[in-house]
């Protein structure tokens, strides 16, 4: 009842659940944190759209990103994920969700930006629908913990269009 | 001569039972443990509850070792979600995040595009020839939870399965051994 064997069994039973039991307790601190992200995007300009040689509209647009995801951090946040779609319908498809830029902000400090880039990945429709369409553009954010429950949440922003002709 | 019999009789009979015993308990944990996986699998609704990431396509997010809790629902596919999926012809589950969808009307037919969030490019290179969408039969579950470093375990016995032998051979060798 006393040997080695079975006390580092016992140790080693305990350090896990109580481990375990630590993790769960800081994922189930995050539901406390009080968030208020903001963001607002802007489009500079729509460089190029086009028809692509087998048949699909493409894109090309430059955005002014703004946001303020300062709030979304807890002490057990390793990173947040953010990234901005293109979210259209057309008559083929119900639902279409094209990320258009992301970013992995590792700490709060990075968590305030303003950037003006072209976009990062390209937007390619499945066909060709994009003339004159309107689409909204969407800030998603996924918060992955240290440990625990990860969360996702967006803002949308609609009200965007792209010009009636190619360009 | 009688009792020398009997004294033989009495050792082999304690042999049998104490042996059957620990057949018995040794089959029950292997059981309940079945039980438990199995019942993980139908709460969750994925073939794996629980993978182990196995490469740094997801970093500084998911690290090498780091174990990922799975759930599927019936709820469509979107943009941004860390879905786990399988190449056809390949067994391997790979974990990326879903870059692009495209949801048709009425039928529900998704078309997903992923991509690892510290890989340049997206995953067209990786799903089969002349394959460039995943579809919803693909993907094994959505990341809903991850535990860091827990997952090394794994792919210490996976990639020395030496490992592996000695430890199931120490366990086998404690159960045998141990008087209760």
């Amino acid at each position: 009842m006393h040997s080695f064997g079975y006390r580092a069994n016992a140790l080693l039973t305990f350090s896990v659940t109580a481990l375990a039991f630590i993790c769960a307790i800081a994922s189930f601190s995050d539901k406390f944190s009080n968030q208020n992200p903001s963001a607002e995007i802007q489009i500079l300009n729509i460089n190029r759209l086009k028809k692509q040689s087998y048949g699909n509209d493409e894109v090309s647009l430059t955005l002014d990103i703004s946001a303020d995801l300062q709030s979304l951090f807890t002490w057990n946040t390793k990173q947040v994920f953010a990234f901005v779609a293109a979210e259209y319908e057309t008559s083929k498809n119900s639902l279409n969700q094209v990320s258009l830029w992301d970013v992995i902000i590792p700490d709060k400090e990075h968590a305030k930006f303003r950037i003006q880039t072209s976009n990062k990945y390209r937007f390619i429709d499945q066909g060709h629908n994009l003339r004159g369409r309107e689409f909204n553009l969407t800030l998603h954010w996924h918060v992955m913990p240290k440990t625990g429950k990860m969360l996702a949440d967006k803002i949308v922003m609609p009200g965007y269009s792209l010009p009636d002709a190619y360009k | 001569m009688g009792w020398i019999g009997e004294t033989v009789d009495s050792i082999k009979s304690i042999k049998i039972r104490q042996l059957l015993t620990q057949a018995i308990t040794l089959g029950m944990i292997v059981t309940s443990a079945l039980i438990i996986w199995k019942c993980l699998m139908c709460v969750t609704g994925t073939e794996s509850p629980v993978v182990v990431v196995l490469s740094g396509s997801m970093e500084p997010g998911f690290k090498r070792g780091d174990i990922l809790f799975l759930h599927m629902t019936k709820e469509p596919i979107r943009a941004g979600e860390i879905v786990v999926f399988n190449v056809d012809g390949r067994d391997i589950p790979i974990v990326h995040r879903a870059i692009k969808v495209h949801e048709r009307e009425n039928t529900g037919h998704v078309d997903v595009l992923t991509k690892g969030d510290n890989n340049d490019v997206d995953d067209i290179g990786l799903y089969a020839d002349g394959q460039f969408w995943l579809h919803r039969h693909h993907i094994m579950g959505r990341a809903v939870g991850f535990l860091p470093y827990v997952g090394w375990v794994t792919i210490i016995m996976s990639e020395k399965p030496i490992i592996k032998y000695i430890l199931i051979g120490a366990l086998g060798l404690l159960v045998i051994t141990s008087k209760d």
